[in-house]
């Protein structure tokens, strides 16, 4: 019986999917390149408009400068869309960063040991550790909040959010470190290293970023870890039920997302050479905006690595090009408001199921004629 | 037979009479992207009659009612109502002309009650906004007629699939439309609910009501039907009146061949017991101090397959998903080949060979943002991993056997889940626990919407599977399954086991141990 069975099933599968790969083949659909690309051509217009404003604007020097912006916000967005891929949010890397940079320059300060009577001064390498490691330690309040007491992300990361922010107020007592050169007798020297020195021309920061952004790539499109992600994202309950650990990946993606949001505030303090309470105040929202506009869904599972870091790069480029044509900063933020507002719509424009474009693309072609009718 | 006359020049013009034509489709096609979906289709329902859509998965089925509802508008052609050529911009322009549709995916909200779900888009005003009394009152007396005591204020999400089903099938009645079309109403529902449906279809017929019928059941469905049609691959391929078919010549014109589902494997020795229940109880998750499952022991050996026939609400859901790690019972210990599994993750379960498919492909089987190939990799992610990196090039290999070993209709797993027909993202479901290797799989409903080739090439898998010492549970609510599939066949009810039947039962043995009458 099972040879009479098995012939009628294959053949109809074989013939509609030789005829869709040839169709295929042929398609070329502008507005849906446009479309899935618009951050890629948002980028181009972005940097040709602005070199035709200002004669500045288009100089290797220039975009270095603005690869170094990017790279703080930059960072903060790739921890960013790991969490959104889960279908949650993260609120608290601002104030994560800003806290991250008070620590370092806590330690760089020098830890006073009072029942020894002696000040430790970690080496930079040491506070760049132990500084990732409160990162990671604010990420995984969060991710246990979320996942395991079922807080709804929005409201546990809005708690630390607050909570970090206030903690890196109370270590300051509302003032900045301005001293994070270290001293050579100490052995702590080159904090500034990070935020000053190139490599091959490149600032330093900038390759943490690609790298950390690499990273991130990686893991998202060639580890269990990343399809993991999008699993738990697209559905959570079916995830689940095929042996996803969703909980863990859920802790995971805060502990990820805080250690990048550390090292965006170990980067920034290091350009800046000082480290305040209020560093970062608000960027977590430009690193969602960068997350959107690099095409990612806020309900979750859909989005990667190359459009945010896409999606940084127009924010960067944008605001750092109306700073240098001079356009008021009360205009800038119009300016930014309105592109996130338009990533959004086309966002929901690719994902609603395309029924109208479709239906308008195949009229002109004659169907074939029923074969079993009159 | 002369049944495959033309259909197109049959008269359209309106009539009162029963028989009359008052919706159809004239030369409808419909792409999507590359794929063909309808290809010049005609197709005709009739007042007061049921017209009964047959073809296999993927056919076009789905395709022809949404573009008939309103819900999707064809690429060409025209769709023609009373004798006028229309076309419905919306579901809701579509029901302002008489037209409703229960969709083969449900559409409710699950976060809102069975009466707001029931008015949603449509409550009835009152004096100080929505009359919630009134509407209430009007789901009450619905769900007595379709003989489902549901509390209208029940939430959606904490009704079973086949009570939400019984909800879907309420709204679309509440509409009191001409023209109803019903796609797959029945895949979750066993025997009796489907009775009490065909009596409101008989009582609606009477009323003049014209209907539109999509099953793969196709017994079922035989007994309704006023005409037949017949869908392959996007075209018409076979027209009849009810008095002129069978059972036989509606397969001959769906798949091209004839064949039966078959019958148990035999001839292989059964191994140890692999998975057993001692004891097991389940709590309900409205009412806790009720249980679902009642101190239930039952055991499954290598190479044996058991199938779980039962009411809905029987508890056979839940019973599986206990096994499977999805809820914990509150009594009693599950033991996978001699060791107690009660404490383990789901993860862990998989890991051990215990796969189970869900019984809602919506909710627990797919992850919709993904591809369908991701999705059939998505639960054996450990076999083509190789120290922390995934290989691109073995996963497509478990993807290309899954699709041919369940006969997705699909190209190389790249396309959305979305775009797949009903009953192939029900075989999604069913590859990717098959493509895990298991050594027990546990399987809740799985026939619901494919269509009766991919049924019987799942049950030859399943042989195949039990002749190389795969235990599997089968749950089910049709006995035609049952005595196709089963070595063994334990009825339960109420929580309980309250018969236990050997593969030589009859029909009419298992429904009375289930507490049904014995004529559906
Ligand atoms: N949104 C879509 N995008 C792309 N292809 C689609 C879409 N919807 C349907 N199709 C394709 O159209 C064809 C017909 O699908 P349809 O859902 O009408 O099948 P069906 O007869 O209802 O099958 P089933 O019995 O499985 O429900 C299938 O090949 C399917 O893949
Ligand atoms: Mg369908």
């Amino acid at each position: 019986m099972s040879d009479v069975q098995r012939s009628a099933a294959p053949a109809a599968s074989d013939q509609s999917s030789s005829r869709s790969a040839s169709r295929r083949a042929g398609g070329f659909d502008l507005g849906r390149i446009l479309l899935e690309g618009r951050a890629f051509f948002a980028l181009i217009a972005i940097v040709i408009i602005f070199s035709m404003l200002s004669p500045v604007y288009f100089s290797t020097s220039n975009f270095l400068t603005m690869s170094s912006h990017v790279a703080i916000f930059g960072l903060l967005s790739v921890g960013m869309l790991l969490v959104i891929l889960t279908g949650g949010i993260d609120l608290s890397v601002g104030s994560t960063m800003g806290l991250a940079g008070v620590i370092a320059g806590f330690m760089m300060q020098g830890v006073s040991l009072d029942i020894f009577g002696m000040t430790l001064y970690p080496p930079v390498w040491a506070v760049v550790v132990l500084t990732c490691v409160a990162g990671a330690f604010v990420g995984m309040i969060n991710g246990v909040l979320v996942s395991i007491f079922k807080v709804p992300a929005f409201v546990a990361t809005l708690g630390t959010l607050y909570v970090a922010r206030g903690v890196a107020l109370l270590m300051t007592d509302g003032l900045t470190y301005n001293n994070l050169g270290g001293n050579p007798e100490f052995g702590n020297t080159g904090f500034d290293w990070l935020g000053f020195n190139r490599l091959f021309g490149v600032p330093v920061g900038v390759l943490i970023f690609a790298a950390v952004a690499i990273a991130c790539m990686f893991a998202l499109n060639r580890t269990p870890f990343g399809r993991w992600v999008y699993a738990s994202g697209g559905n959570a309950r079916a995830a689940e039920l095929s042996g996803v650990p969703v909980k863990r990946v859920q802790v995971w993606v805060y502990v990820l997302s805080g250690v990048c949001a550390a090292i965006a505030g170990l980067v920034l303090s290091s350009q800046l050479t000082s480290a305040g309470p209020t560093a970062g105040t608000t960027y977590e929202l430009t690193a969602i905006a960068g997350v959107v506009i690099g095409g990612a869904a806020l309900t979750g599972g859909r989005g990667n690595v190359r459009g945010t870091l896409l999606g940084a790069f127009v924010i960067g480029f944008l605001s750092d090009g109306l700073v240098i044509i001079g356009v008021s900063s009360y205009w800038q933020t119009v300016f930014m408001g309105a592109v996130i507002v338009l990533a959004v719509l086309l966002n929901s424009i690719q994902y609603k199921p395309r029924k109208k474009r479709s239906a308008s693309a195949k009229d002109q072609k004659t169907p074939p004629a029923p074969s079993g009718a009159s | 037979m002369s049944s495959e006359e033309s259909v197109m020049d049959r008269p359209t013009a309106p009539e009162d009479a029963t028989g009359g034509v008052v919706l159809s489709a004239r030369n409808v096609s419909r792409s999507f992207g590359s794929v063909h979906a309808l290809k010049s289709v005609n197709f005709d329902i009739r007042r007061g009659q049921v017209t009964t859509l047959f073809g296999e998965n993927g056919a076009g089925k789905s395709t022809l009612m949404k573009i008939l509802s309103g819900v999707i508008q064809p690429s060409s052609g025209e769709i023609v109502l009373d004798g006028e050529s229309v076309s419905f911009a919306s579901t809701v322009d579509a029901q302002r002309h008489g037209i409703s549709i229960i969709h083969q995916e449900l559409s409710l909200a699950p976060n809102m009650t069975v009466r707001d779900n029931i008015f949603m888009g449509r409550e009835l005003g009152g004096p100080g906004g929505v009359n919630y009394a009134e509407e209430a009152r009007e789901t009450e007396r619905l769900m007595v007629e379709l003989d489902e005591p549901i509390d209208p204020l029940t939430l959606v999400e904490d009704l079973r699939l086949g009570q939400q089903q019984i909800v879907e099938i309420a709204r679309a009645l509440s509409v009191n439309s001409r023209i109803l079309i019903m796609d797959e109403p029945t895949s979750a529902l066993s025997a009796s609910e489907v009775e009490v449906l065909f009596r409101v279809i008989a009582d609606l017929k009477s009323r003049g009501v014209s209907i539109v019928y999509i099953s793969h059941h196709l017994e079922e469905a035989l007994t309704i039907t006023d005409h037949a049609v017949v869908l392959r691959d996007g075209a018409m391929t076979a027209y009849a009146e009810r008095c002129e078919i069978d059972l036989e010549w509606i397969v001959r014109h769906m798949v091209g061949e004839n064949f039966d589902l078959g019958s148990p494997p035999t001839g292989h020795t059964m191994g140890e017991v692999a998975l057993s229940f001692e004891d097991i109880s389940v709590a309900d998750v409205a009412v806790p101090e009720r249980s679902v499952v009642d101190r239930l022991s039952l055991s499954v050996r290598a190479g044996e397959i058991v199938c779980i026939y039962g009411l809905m609400g029987a508890g056979r859901t839940e019973l599986l998903e206990c096994a499977a790690g999805r809820v914990s019972p509150n009594g009693g210990r599950i033991m996978l080949e001699g060791e107690n599994i009660s404490r383990l993750s789901i993860a862990e379960r998989i890991e051990r060979g215990l796969v189970l498919v869900p019984e809602d492909r919506q909710r627990d089987g797919l992850v919709q943002t993904m591809a369908v190939g991701e999705n059939l990799s998505l639960a054996s992610i450990g076999a083509f991993t190789r120290g922390l990196l995934t290989s691109r090039r073995r996963e497509q290999t478990v993807i290309d056997d899954s699709i041919r070993n369940v006969h997705i209709k699909t190209d190389g797993g790249a396309a959305g889940i979305g775009s797949l027909s009903g009953g192939n993202q029900q075989k999604v479901v069913i590859g990717k626990m098959l493509a895990t290797q298991p050594r027990v799989v546990l399987l809740d409903e799985p026939s619901r919407g494919i269509d009766i080739g991919a049924k019987a090439e799942v049950f030859r898998l399943l042989a195949e599977g039990a002749s190389k010492g795969l235990a599997v549970i089968y749950s089910t609510s049709e006995v035609g399954e049952c005595l196709s599939v089963a070595h063994r066949i334990v009825v339960m009810s109420r929580g309980r086991i309250s018969a236990e039947f050997g593969a030589d039962v009859t029909r009419e043995e298992i429904m009375a141990a289930s507490g049904e009458s014995a004529e559906g």
